[in-house]
């Protein structure tokens, strides 16, 4: 089979919904999702808790609510929807893109764009990622795997749960295990502060007596068929596990919620330069990659904290994609942005001169009264200081001007 | 009464010291907002949390149905409601929005289901 249309976008969870609408509202006429799951929506249809879109719908939605309410839009537009369909390879050809995807029904798919949308979102550190001793026994996973098995299918991962890693996805699922009859036992944090936001350490942990270990580690898992114990050890100021005063806590499942990287073989195989702190591709001030006509948004970009700036994002990247389709982009030197002092990353890597800008950052360290300042040469273009900041909160900065005669922008805490 | 509590009304996370004597509160120190009091009166004299959960569902995609209370509930009410919810089997098609249990174990909240099922 083959199609062609004006713009792919490669996956359909929040990232790709958005920039497909938005490529819609901007009047690109053939626009085509492909999704590798047999619904839109992505990992929101997993997210059965509350709190999604309290910025962009001003109320608490659940994940499948907050998908529903663009995939219901998007029912009135003439989208082209492909499910259960893999990308599997990108090929710039002259200014075009070639596209091969895969599915069970159409076999080989082969798609003509001017244009590719990055959105296939981020996936989880597992245990390789972060070389837990012990034996390897079943009853380790991803939190978000369980997730799935628990929301989608109702298999319960186990009785009696320790959960490694204190991120969002681990806090919700230490309450959700609970809700469901099982015992959480454990929650274990290498840093001295939480992963997650505040509000999930008191409604998760705090309201059912889930212990919270900061500073610790597990040190070793037991097991032959089924994992039956692990070791927790409090660890130094170097990391260093105390092995002295490690304890042993039974269980018979262990979740992992140690962190999402971008999913980027896809982009890796079309000459995608990555950012090795994000994960993601490096973007210009209009999410476009290095490679003309391929753009990305979402998760794939960056790992976001909120749905909410995946949509706005996306939404951002469909009306670059859109002035690059009609050819009205016209580009101006790209600015690098350079980041220092406490500044994890800024995005994206360059910013266009007389332009409006959005940086999206990160701190490497919880800091409290900390200024936020951004500079071109003599000219302060943004500073705000802020009361408290935390690593799991992303930051946006809305610069209203990027000066003409520059040649880079410093972003940096003070 | 002394109590030190986390307010959650939004992602600053104050920590709150609030006194209080015979169900009436005499002192709120630490919150940034005017929510902090409000959030306080009610986390301390009658504490809610909304509850979100699946129902089995038959002739759909997936066996399970996600669903929520429609409103915040008290919180002693929880498990009782999750023991019903347990409970509860329905057909598709459903529609987001729809009401699946009313008034479910008489905390106020309807269970309504939060994902669309064909």
């Amino acid at each position: 089979m083959i199609k062609n249309v004006d713009a792919i976008v490669i996956g359909g969870g929040p990232a790709g919904l958005a920039a497909a609408l938005s490529l819609k509202n901007n009047k690109i006429k053939k626009v085509l999702i492909t999704e590798r799951e047999n619904s839109l929506g992505g990992i929101l249809l997993q997210c059965i808790h509350n709190g999604f879109g309290l910025h962009r719908f001003k109320e608490e939605l659940t994940g499948p609510e907050y998908a529903e309410r663009y995939i219901e839009v998007l029912k009135n537009t003439n989208v082209e929807v492909l499910l259960n369909t893999c990308a599997i390879d990108i090929i710039s050809i002259g200014t075009g893109k070639k596209i091969y995807l895969m599915s069970k029904s159409n076999g080989l798919i082969e798609v003509n764009a001017k244009a590719v949308i990055l959105a296939m979102g981020c996936r989880e550190r597992n245990r390789g990622n972060i070389a837990i001793p012990g034996s390897r026994p079943a009853g380790v996973m991803t939190a978000g795997l369980a997730q799935k098995l628990v929301n989608h299918y109702g298999y319960m991962p186990g009785k009696e749960i320790i959960i490694l890693g204190s991120g969002d996805i681990g806090l919700i699922m230490a309450r959700r295990m609970t809700w469901e009859g099982a015992k959480v036992k454990a929650v274990v944090e290498l840093q001295p502060y939480p992963g997650g936001l505040n509000r999930n350490i008191v409604q998760c942990l705090d309201d059912y007596n889930i212990p919270l270990y900061l500073s610790h580690t597990i040190t070793n898992i037991y097991g032959n068929e089924r994992i039956r114990a692990v070791d927790v050890a409090p660890i130094n100021e170097f990391r260093e596990p105390l092995k002295e005063n490690s304890f042993n806590i039974t269980c018979d499942a262990l979740l992992l919620s140690v962190g999402l990287i971008p999913e980027n073989e896809l982009s890796l195989n079309a000459g995608i330069s990555l950012d090795k702190v994000t994960g993601g591709p490096l973007v210009d001030s209009n999410l476009m990659t290095n490679i003309a006509g391929i753009f990305a948004c979402g998760n794939v970009l960056h790992v976001h904290d909120l749905v909410d700036w995946v949509s706005e994002e996306a939404e951002n990247c469909g009306k670059s994609v859109s002035a690059y389709i009609k050819d009205t982009a016209v580009q101006k030197k790209g600015i690098p942005v350079k980041t220092e002092n406490l500044v994890k990353y800024a995005l994206p890597a360059t910013l266009e001169q007389g332009k409006p800008g959005l940086i999206s950052l990160r701190t490497i360290a919880p800091a409290e009264n900390t200024t936020i300042i951004v500079v071109a040469g003599n000219s302060v273009l943004y500073k705000k200081t802020y009361k408290k900041i935390f690593p799991s909160e992303m930051q946006r900065i809305k610069i209203d001007k990027v000066p003409e005669n520059t040649d880079v922008i410093h972003v940096f805490f003070e | 009464m002394k109590k030190s509590i986390i307010c959650i009304s939004c992602p600053l996370g104050c920590n709150l010291t609030v006194e209080y004597k015979n169900k009436v509160i005499t002192s709120i120190v630490g919150n940034a907002c005017s929510k902090g009091p409000k959030y306080a009166r009610k986390e301390i004299f009658s504490p809610e949390r909304v509850v979100t959960f699946t129902v089995k569902i038959t002739g759909a995609k997936t066996p399970l149905l996600p669903v929520k209370t429609d409103c915040a509930i008290s919180k002693e009410k929880m498990f009782d409601v999750i023991k019903e919810i347990f409970k509860i089997q329905v057909k598709a098609p459903v529609k987001r929005g729809s009401i699946i249990c009313k008034n479910i174990c008489k905390s106020g909240a309807n269970l309504v289901a939060t994902r669309t099922m064909e």
